[in-house]
């Protein structure tokens, strides 16, 4: 029997890797829904001569937060007013938000959902007599009128298995396939050696070849989604596979920005979705789409009761919107598991048959109900398996028929984002417009600086879970977001003519950094016959345990009812900071787990200004998602403003800040 | 275990660069062992269940056995994807079927129009490049 000192996988990892420069003008780090719309609108606005490369840790077909498909976009204006859409946004996000973003989102999104259809995406429509007709049956599009099938007032169905897929082709057609590196992983952006807070250029490594690449760029985008497996999961073996959010998701957006000194903003808001209990299924059509409520433990309705009302009047004026936000929900659920009253269950069972129940009542005959049953049943089951298909697996698994029993629902483990029902991020200009507020100042406690989207480093430009307080946009807003960071990067490119990049330090000397972790485990995998267990280094994968132990303890994880305190959270800082210091000592054998190395210093750095902004923010403003035992309120009088914190890439140190909070949008009635 | 791979049908690509499950999957969880021919999921427990390899196997040589850590033996979810549909068939443990299918795209692949004769220059105002007029915001706060 082999002894298993030996490295992993099957693309050992060598010492002296090949190391390859780059010289371009604009690098797209990042191959997901912002990127490809960035790819695609780039060379509409750039003059022929204009060097640019994209650079995706996957393949931008199935990469991003949407690989697997969705069933529903989640933005979609329409009708609506783009007023109203921030007056939503502001609310399920309690109050602390960038209106002049959101709104500028709201603006530009349904370009691009008009976009996805003519590119083939299949859009759910209403016929004449008001019935759903799936997106490939003959209807208008969306533009000539065709009427889409709303869930809530926002969202809109569609048949999205291959939703990345349709988005990602034109977006590669575009930018053309010489100008797109696949497999590569940017891990360290790098700032200029002699023009101060200006990008010049990145480091990454490829995960099929031993290669360095090392590139230098007058402007860049950091788009690579948000932060995932940072806080222990539900699920602690194999199903830790099954996040929530898109599980290679590493944080790397915030740290990224954060170590060149990018101002970032609202990193103390999180995510933790309630879903379908293990599989992590949407909840969005099962409540939306087929009016489905929840029940507890004793069967009870409990989210029209007199006490639920009690609760969210201790909430205004966010608990007075006919939606209650997203992190209430959770709220009100909690109190219900703290309380012994749960599980909580989707009441799937009562829905469905509700509908039957009408359709008879209404007088339909038994060969008709069957047939419309048929066609609800498939659009149940439509909506795990175009976006996750392991809760459809754990369905079959457990033998669940949704229209017999109901499901267990349950918050998962909090999330880092800022795209969905979350809004950390950068702190970015919003666009040059009149109706953006003017603020004296530095940086980062301005609304704009010049260029849409560009963060506090000249140069540097983020989108979709990169820009912070502003959430809510999904797959469409992300990409829409894409599109307008493309045109200021050749805007800034045009500026900025005669900006020649240098980097501070040789391209070797990047190589040797990013290969640090191979070096160690070469050095020293002979000092033990078991490869992960070794005096000398750590593995990633022991490294990500410790970090979700810690966070998940200390942070306000599930282990606490994701209770926190001043108290617990320097306790967790302490933890962190001797977890960074170990966390040099990493080792990796193959390139996948130097892959994974570096997502775990990215990981860490992201979860450190999480729970550097929750210490500094002296109330719990998003009950649901956190909680602070010393400070359990909502404190608008104070805290009714944005946490921004800097590091400064020069001294090594972190400042937090309070920063005003400016309403554009009217604010009685506030909904 | 999520997805694992079937040796008597994985052809391991009839050992090209890479494999069409190593293209895809967009956590770099499969890998080609060039001995024996055949891929295989590296690292079960980062695996999403995103059926990316599932769906895009030449051979139909990968499935997927739920998460040890939640889901009963014995169910099974697979689906067989074309240009235009694709088509799930839902195994449940005790033995019942469901089958479904569902259309996935409107046009041709390679068809959609990317626009690459579209050349806009004021770079100066806000609008994106298929955008005919942006309002800005009314119902303001006083």
């Amino acid at each position: 029997m082999a002894l298993p000192n030996k490295p992993l996988g099957e693309l050992p990892a060598v010492a002296n890797p090949e190391v390859v420069e780059h010289d371009v003008d604009v690098l797209i780090i990042g191959g997901g829904m912002a990127a490809c719309g960035t790819a695609f609108e780039i060379k509409k606005w750039a003059p022929a001569d204009l060097k640019i490369k994209l650079v995706d840790k996957a393949s931008m077909e199935r990469s991003g937060a949407v690989a697997q498909g969705l069933s529903a976009i989640n933005t979609y204006i329409g009708d609506n007013k783009i007023e109203n859409y921030v007056k939503m946004v502001r609310n399920d996000l309690m109050g602390v938000v960038r209106e002049d973003l959101i709104y500028d989102l709201g603006r530009h999104v349904d370009d691009s959902v008009h976009l996805f259809e003519e590119w083939g995406l299949p859009i759910w429509k209403l016929d004449a007599e008001g019935n759903n007709l799936d997106g490939a049956q003959p209807a208008p599009s969306l533009p000539a009128g065709g009427k889409p099938v709303r869930t809530g007032k926002w969202q809109i169905m569609i048949n999205g298995e291959s939703y990345k897929c349709i988005v990602a082709e034109p977006a590669k057609t575009a930018l053309g396939d010489e100008n797109i590196m696949e497999r590569v992983f940017i891990v360290k952006l790098i700032l200029d050696k002699n023009k101060a807070n200006q990008i010049a250029g990145a480091v990454g490594f490829s995960t099929r070849e031993n290669k360095v690449h090392v590139f230098r760029c007058k402007t860049a985008l950091c788009a690579c989604g948000g932060a995932v497996n940072i806080f222990r999961p539900r699920s602690t073996g194999e199903g830790k596979g099954r996040a929530w959010y898109p599980v290679w998701n590493a944080g790397s957006t915030y740290t990224m920005c954060a170590q060149v000194g990018a101002t970032l903003t609202m990193m103390e808001n999180r995510f933790t979705p309630a879903r379908f209990k293990d599989g992590y299924g949407p909840v969005g059509a099962w409540f939306l789409l087929f009016k489905a409520k929840v029940q507890n433990g004793l069967g009870e309705f409990y989210a029209n009761s007199d006490a639920v009302k009690g609760e969210l009047e201790k909430f205004m004026p966010y608990g007075a919107s006919p939606v209650t936000p997203t992190c209430l929900r959770n709220h009100l659920m909690l109190n219900e598991l703290k309380a012994g009253r749960g599980p909580i269950y989707m009441a799937t069972d009562v829905a469905l048959n509700a509908f039957l129940d009408a359709k008879k009542a209404a007088g339909m005959d038994e060969k008709g109900v069957k047939k419309y049953w048929k066609h609800l049943e498939s659009e149940a089951w439509e909506d795990f398996l175009d976006m996750s298909v392991g809760q459809a697996g754990l369905w079959a698994g457990a033998n669940i028929e949704p229209e017999k029993i109901g499901s267990e629902i349950m918050p998962t483990e909090p999330y880092m984002l800022g795209s969905h029902s979350g809004c950390c991020g950068i702190w970015t200009s919003g666009p040059d417009e009149a109706w953006v507020p003017a603020v004296d100042g530095p940086r980062s406690h301005q609304y704009k600086w010049g260029y849409n989207r560009m963060t506090t480093v000249d140069g540097l430009f983020t989108a979709g879970d990169g820009v912070g307080a502003s959430g809510h946009k999904f797959s469409s807003g992300s990409h829409a977001e894409g599109r307008i960071v493309a045109k200021q990067m050749v805007k800034f490119c045009r500026d900025n003519a005669s900006f020649k990049p240098e980097l501070p330090k040789s391209a070797q000397e990047y190589a040797d950094e990013v290969y640090a972790p191979v070096r160690r485990y070469l050095e020293f995998a002979g000092a033990s016959t078991a490869s992960d267990v070794n005096p000398n280094y750590c593995k990633p994968a022991g490294i990500m345990m410790r970090l979700m132990k810690a966070t998940d303890e200390y942070g306000g994880g599930v282990a606490t009812y994701y209770m926190t305190s001043g108290k617990l959270l320097n306790i967790c800082l302490d933890l962190l900071k001797m977890l960074r210091e170990d966390a040099e000592l990493m080792a990796a054998g193959d390139l996948h787990e130097l892959m994974r190395a570096w997502e775990n210093y990215h990981r860490i750095w992201c979860v450190e200004t999480h729970i550097r902004h929750i210490e500094f923010r002296k109330e719990s403003r998003y009950p649901g998602f956190y909680y602070r035992s010393d400070y359990p309120t909502v404190d608008d009088a104070n805290w009714k403003a944005f946490v921004n914190s800097t590091f400064d890439p020069a001294t090594q140190e972190w400042k937090c800040e309070k920063v005003a909070c400016i309403n554009i949008i009217e604010t009685e009635p506030w909904v | 275990m999520p997805s694992y791979v079937d040796p008597s049908k994985c052809d391991g690509c009839k050992g090209g660069d890479k494999t069409a499950c190593m293209y895809i999957c967009p956590n770099d969880l499969m890998v080609l062992n060039k001995e024996e021919m055949k891929a295989y999921n590296q690292e079960p427990d980062a695996c999403w269940e995103c059926y990316s390899c599932v769906k895009i196997c030449p051979q139909g040589a990968i499935a997927v056995r739920g998460y040890n850590d939640f889901v009963p033996m014995g169910g099974q979810v697979h689906p067989m994807r074309s240009s235009d549909s694709i088509m799930w068939t839902v195994k449940f443990r005790n033995g019942n079927m469901k089958r479904f299918k569902f259309p996935i795209r409107t046009t041709a692949e390679g068809a959609a129009n990317a626009y690459p004769a579209l050349k806009c220059t004021n770079l100066d105002d806000e609008l994106l490049s298929t955008e005919k007029q942006l309002p800005s915001p009314t119902m303001l706060a006083k």
